[in-house]
């Protein structure tokens, strides 16, 4: 039995490391000053697909949707293993909620499905740290019409067309078993992520999109540039072609994607602004603090 | 240009587990009530599930007006394929102008399942809800009395308010503490709408094999103190001394978000937006910042302590009592202080 699985990742920026140059003068945030990492569970999720590939063999293809520098995430899971990948880019994808996104990632699986394998599985993620919603996992199955297991930590069996996984639930765990092909989120306990290798990086790090290799021809117009065609040519062969798909090269509808596609709008944003509360400030000295213990104790609020 | 229609019902999604209804349900409830007042419609609980017939009369004690019931052995436990095709088909036949989910492992699977499947606007882990008119700039649309979704973003940064340009049901989660507990009303009463329950193969293809459930070891919600270690904590063994001073001072452990992904302290500790949301006696912050993704969880606290080495660290700003200093130092004297006390 050999596996396809299609992993979909999300560059974000480093929320977990804001710090005071991040936040401009007007309360918003300075994307530029956050360092862009691959979203922490996505990685969980690229390491239990090459978990499971070591296991039973086959493929491991990875996906974003994301600016053309999102491609950094896709060279990392190529350093860590991943046989495919591809960058899902277009203006037009801007400005999308969950529900728009995950009909993007769904019509770019569906160009997967056709053009290079059909999957035998999906993996996403939990969530991703800029917005911790969990949604596009959920939602993507849905798009798909595939199955979903969320929390997902373990997979402790794939046979022909059934898989069977430990997915956490409150205070616990399910042992589920479902068909394949399915979608599943997984979560941080599942696994740790390996570095990446020291040699696919020197490989890999040639891997190029097709913007990136016409941006290293000083942007020719690709078409009419034998150079550039043979250069593609060469680059698929040796596996570094990361394929790059806009809206015009996949199913969607204009309506579906980006800011179009998303029920949800934002009416306001206001940075935080804390109102400055004067609190009582104690010393660090044993005296001061006896002092506040005593207060808080003649206060009844300790006991 | 006024986009006017009817204005459906607020619905909640009541999540319940072997017979026992979860508290964000009950909570979410009480804010479905206001809403619906304010609004001039009605509230309706969504239960699923099998034997759930002693439910309802709860639901009706805790404000819904209305209980939609749908039992069926596929039903129980939840999972996620079914729990949505009822769902689905219930909202469209009745469409609902709101639908509140808890952001619990449950509903956060469910109710983007939903909310895709509908083309419906979801929101995650709001804060707050209120109404408000809402004018979408991009097409000139102004939406009277629409939902707004308040939640942080960009890592607690920032403050978002959200609104749903398309059509109902305005879906969001929320997390469970986030609203407060209400009071149930005894002898209040409702209606119950059986519900059928239309699924197909391809809806029951999952299959739970083993379940293992626990009640929660730690409900820090309950807690009437509370030490919290932050990312200033520094270390797992440093972690210990916040253990220490709790158990000294009779206190539960919490964290925020930073101490548990640095595997310090288990998930079940933590305070904040993706934690649990507390409002014990005392908080007593130590080496934590006071990102609004915290703060949201620990704000309505009676009185609030933070230790901190930054003297302009946000949590001083919503503290009653603070010490600036290294925590290390600091809570050692504390604990001496409180065992010395007379």
């Amino acid at each position: 039995m050999s596996l396809t699985i299609l992993v979909f990742v999300k560059q974000v920026p480093d929320t977990k490391n804001i710090t005071g140059e991040a936040m401009k003068a007007d309360g918003t945030v300075n994307r530029a000053a956050l360092p862009a990492i691959f979203n922490p569970e996505d990685l969980n999720a690229l390491e239990m697909a090459l978990e499971l590939r070591e296991r039973y063999g086959g493929m491991v293809a990875v996906g974003t949707m994301g600016p053309p520098t999102a491609t950094a995430v896709l060279r990392h899971a190529l350093y860590m293993g991943a046989d495919q990948a591809f960058l899902l880019t277009d203006r037009k994808f801007a400005g999308a909620d969950t529900l728009a996104t995950s009909y993007t990632l769904a019509a770019g699986a569906r160009k997967f499905a056709a053009e290079i394998a059909p999957f035998d599985l999906v993996f996403c993620g939990r969530q991703a740290i800029d917005g911790d919603t969990a949604q596009v996992g959920p939602q993507l199955a849905e798009k798909l019409a595939l199955p979903q297991l969320t929390y997902v930590e373990e997979i402790q069996e794939v046979t022909a067309g059934r898989l069977r996984a430990r997915c956490l639930i409150e205070g616990g765990y399910e042992i589920i078993e479902c068909p394949a092909p399915s979608l599943l989120t997984v979560v941080s306990t599942a696994n740790t992520p390996r570095p990446p290798g020291a040699r696919r990086l020197m490989q890999f790090k040639k891997a190029r999109t097709r913007s990136e290799l016409a941006a290293a021809h000083r942007d020719r117009a690709y078409e009419e540039a034998d150079l550039l065609i043979e250069e593609e040519r060469r680059l698929r062969d040796k596996g570094l072609w990361i394929h790059e798909w806009h809206a015009e090269d996949l199913d969607v509808e204009p309506d579906r994607i980006g800011m179009a596609g998303s029920p949800t709008k934002v009416k306001a944003i206001e940075s935080v602004v804390l109102a400055g509360r004067e609190y009582k400030q104690f010393g660090t000295d044993q005296a001061s603090i006896n002092q506040l213990v005593h207060e808080l104790i003649e206060a009844h609020i300790l006991s | 240009m006024v986009a006017k229609k009817r204005i459906g019902n607020v619905w909640v999604f009541i999540e319940q587990d072997g017979g026992r209804i979860a508290e964000v349900s009950l909570e979410l409830l009480s804010r479905a009530r206001e809403l619906a007042d304010q609004l001039g419609v009605e509230t309706a609980g969504v239960l699923l599930g099998d034997r759930c017939d002693g439910l309802p009369q709860q639901l009706f004690e805790y404000g819904c007006d209305t209980v939609f019931l749908a039992q069926d052995p596929r039903l129980d436990p939840f999972t996620p394929l079914p729990y949505a095709k009822v769902i689905v088909d219930l909202v469209e036949a009745h469409r609902p102008n709101i639908f509140l989910f808890g952001a619990t492992p449950v509903g956060r699977s469910l109710a983007p399942r939903v909310a895709s499947c509908l083309l419906a606007g979801l929101t995650a882990d709001c804060t707050d809800l209120r109404i408000d008119d809402f004018e979408d700039k991009a097409s000139g649309t102004v939406f009277k009395n629409k939902l707004m979704q308040i939640r942080p973003a960009f890592g607690g940064n920032i403050i978002a308010t959200i609104a749903n340009s398309w059509q109902d049901p305005q879906m969001v989660t929320v997390r469970e503490g986030v609203m407060p507990m209400p009071e149930p009303e005894a002898g209040r009463t409702g209606k119950v709408v059986k519900v059928p329950v239309e699924l197909r193969d391809e809806d029951t293809v999952a299959r739970i094999v083993e379940r293992s459930k626990a009640e929660k070891a730690v409900n820090l919600r309950a807690a009437q103190i509370i030490v919290s270690g932050g990312y200033g904590v520094g270390s797992a063994e440093n972690f210990g001394l916040i253990r220490e001073f709790a158990e000294v001072i009779g206190a539960d452990v919490g964290a925020s978000r930073a101490a548990v992904d640095a595997g310090w302290i288990d998930h079940d500790h933590q305070v904040g937006q993706t934690g649990v949301t507390v409002r014990p006696r005392l908080y007593i912050a130590c080496g934590i910042s006071g990102a609004v993704q915290h703060r949201a969880g620990m704000s309505e606290s009676a009185e609030i302590l933070a230790i901190n080495r930054d003297p302009d660290a946000p949590i001083f700003s919503i503290a009653h009592y603070g010490i600036v200093g290294d925590l290390n130092e600091v809570i050692p004297k504390m604990i001496k202080a409180y065992r010395s006390r007379v």
